[in-house]
């Protein structure tokens, strides 16, 4: 099987940067941060594929890089270096789908918007990120939608219908303002949201952190289903390697912006091999 | 895009070779109050508007004797262009006979010494508020817009950075969102003036505060019209022959304002602009054509036809 995401030494710099940046960084000398030019490396090197219908987890400690590659992949900030690809079904060359050997880190804002709109979902820890928490719950998912070029009020709003069904939101409330919701049905609406354009690539960053248990149990249950139902390919960030154990079938390590270790899940949460992700699975028992 | 320094060859814009008939008594100033590098800048800065459909450009806007809010922007643009060969009309929401119409006028005329006049037809340059003149446009004139706010999306994003990343990638859908939130909550685009348009498929436009009846009149337009915002110093364009596109969804078409059948009560035409207005203290009210010299021109035009009737008897 082909990967449907192809990323290559992902590298990402906040700061001026300096020629010792690199050798002074990473997991081995226990900090992302330069001590010469002071400059945060986020992540770097991160090297994986992704490919049709698989779950990829990456875990790894608060500041690691984890939410840094996720942004990277959305096109909502810049990598230092690195490259990604993406293969699609359907005919390469046309609007939306770029050339498989194309790095879209090349294209222009333009070209990566459109092909962002088209083929990628994100839902964000923070519904704040995510949504437009004045505006209703109909027309952020007819936002996504409007981005896809949708221009039939009537159809949008009926997909919209769909989505909330499908994502447990009462569908009557489809015109309120998210601002009003719970943290749980917020999520729900991002999720709604993300997957309105049936994209090929989901991401998700931390979703259920900082809901109630219960509801953090109910909303992964969700995905988990959905993510059956539709096939689409998914990252799931998470520092919870509950989270990972129940989403995820392949799992990236991440720390100090490096990934140490990476491979099955169940082999990773049963027999893990680096001493961070020994502490992890540890401490999680 | 390269700038060229040179003057303009669009075949729209007039004769600038004012020299010729500067009359002495105006020596205080530079043929029409601007100095010479100011129009140059102007003039400049429009032809990448006319090379950019519906961009805004921004200039370097000049102090000017009238108050700013009141037309500047517009002006600006009618002084960097007039010419001794130029017929002058001014219009404020249609009427020639406004007080800031009167103004605008009187002030090109002193500086310039071009004549005036009232008829569309006869006029090479027309500078508007909120109006496009009923009578159709021809590619020898040019229309000048003021413009109060000549950002589209200042409606829904702040920002001016954004906005113009906004623009620059064609990223319309906060807009579009905008509209899409309208029809959910009234069942209707309720945006009146200032409705957003798309300009060559490529930028979207703010029209300046004109009704919905003119917005549909700016796509293939005859004339090149020109817009102008004095406070926020910004120029853009539409090209003669330009696509101009209101926004609107599939299944909620763009609408134009609905006069249900009323018309104009002093020269009797229906297909024009309407106001209402209250005729009596009793608070009776009538529609009259919002373009006074277009009404004006029906009226004696509808009084002849009479006339001949009469004789013909
Ligand atoms: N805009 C920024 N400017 C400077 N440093 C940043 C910026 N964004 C992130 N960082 C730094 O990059 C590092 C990685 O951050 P990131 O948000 O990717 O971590 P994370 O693994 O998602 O952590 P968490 O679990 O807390 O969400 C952190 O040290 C963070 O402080
Ligand atoms: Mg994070
Ligand atoms: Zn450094
Ligand atoms: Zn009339």
């Amino acid at each position: 099987m082909k990967p449907i995401l192809q990323v290559s030494g992902l590298t990402k710099r906040y700061g001026p940067g300096c020629p010792e940046c690199l050798r002074r960084t990473g997991a081995l000398h226990e900090t992302n941060q330069c001590p010469h030019c002071r400059s945060i490396i986020a992540c770097r090197e991160i090297t994986f594929d992704l490919f049709p219908g698989e779950v990829l987890g990456i875990v790894g400690e608060s500041g690691s890089g984890k939410s840094t590659v996720v942004r990277l992949l959305h096109f909502d900030d810049e990598p230092t270096q690195g490259e990604f690809r993406i293969k699609l079904n359907g005919s390469a060359g046309a609007a939306c789908n770029p050339d498989p050997g194309r790095n879209l880190f090349a294209l222009g804002a333009f070209e990566r918007r459109q092909i962002r709109n088209a083929h990628m979902g994100i839902v964000y820890q923070n519904a704040r990120m995510g949504l437009r928490l004045k505006v209703s719950a109909g027309g952020n998912i007819a936002e996504r939608l409007l981005m896809a070029g949708w221009r039939h009020v009537g159809q949008m709003r009926q997909r919209a219908a769909e989505l909330l069904i499908a994502t447990e939101v009462p569908v009557l409330r489809i015109d309120e303002p998210p601002q009003h919701f719970s943290g749980g049905m917020q999520q729900r609406v991002q999720i709604a949201k993300a997957l309105s354009t049936r994209p090929a690539v989901l991401l998700l960053d931390e979703v259920t952190t900082g809901l109630d248990v219960s509801v953090q149990a109910r909303v992964l249950d969700l995905i988990r289903s959905l993510q059956q139902e539709t096939g689409v390919a998914t990252i799931v960030v998470s520092h919870d390697l509950g989270v990972i154990r129940l989403l995820t079938s392949r799992t990236i390590v991440m720390r100090h912006g490096c990934i140490v270790e990476q491979g099955l899940s169940d082999q990773i949460l049963e027999d893990p091999q680096h001493p961070y992700t020994q502490l992890l699975v540890n401490s999680m028992l | 895009m390269p700038l060229t320094t040179a003057m303009p060859t669009q075949p729209n814009l007039p004769s600038t070779h004012w020299r010729a008939g500067m009359p002495s008594a105006r020596k205080r100033y530079s043929y029409a109050f601007l100095d010479e590098g100011a129009k140059r800048e102007i003039r400049r800065k429009l032809l990448k508007a006319v090379a950019i459909p519906g961009c805004q450009v921004s200039f370097g806007s000049r102090e000017m004797p009238i108050a700013r809010g009141w037309g500047t922007g517009g002006l600006q643009l009618t002084l960097s262009l007039i010419g001794p060969d130029d017929v002058l009309k001014v219009i404020d929401q249609g009427s020639d006979d406004s007080v800031n119409a009167v103004n605008i006028k009187k002030f090109v005329r002193n500086v310039t010494g071009v004549p005036l006049t009232t008829d569309t037809r006869v006029a090479t340059l027309i500078q508007t508020r909120h109006r496009i003149p009923e009578e159709p446009l021809h590619a020898n004139q040019l229309l000048v817009f003021q413009v109060p706010i000549p950002e589209p999306l200042r409606l829904v994003e702040p920002s001016e950075r954004k906005t113009r990343r906004m623009h620059a990638e064609a990223d319309y859908s906060r807009m579009w969102l905008y509209l899409y939130e309208d029809i959910v909550r009234f069942n209707e685009i309720t945006v009146g003036a200032r409705y957003p348009v798309m300009v060559n498929g490529r930028h979207l436009m703010d029209p300046s505060p004109i009704p919905r009846w003119d917005v549909a009149r700016l796509n293939q337009s005859e004339a090149l019209l020109l817009f102008c915002a004095g406070r926020e110093k910004r120029i853009y364009a539409i090209p003669a022959h330009t696509d101009v596109e209101p926004l609107s969804f599939e299944d909620f078409a763009f609408r134009v304002e609905n006069f249900h059948g009323h018309c104009c009560s002093r020269c009797g035409c229906a297909g024009s602009f309407l106001d209402e207005v209250i005729v009596d203290e009793s608070g009776r009210r009538t529609f009259i054509c919002s373009d006074t010299a277009y009404c004006e021109k029906m009226r004696r035009r509808g009084a002849a036809a009479d006339a001949a009737q009469e004789e013909n008897r």
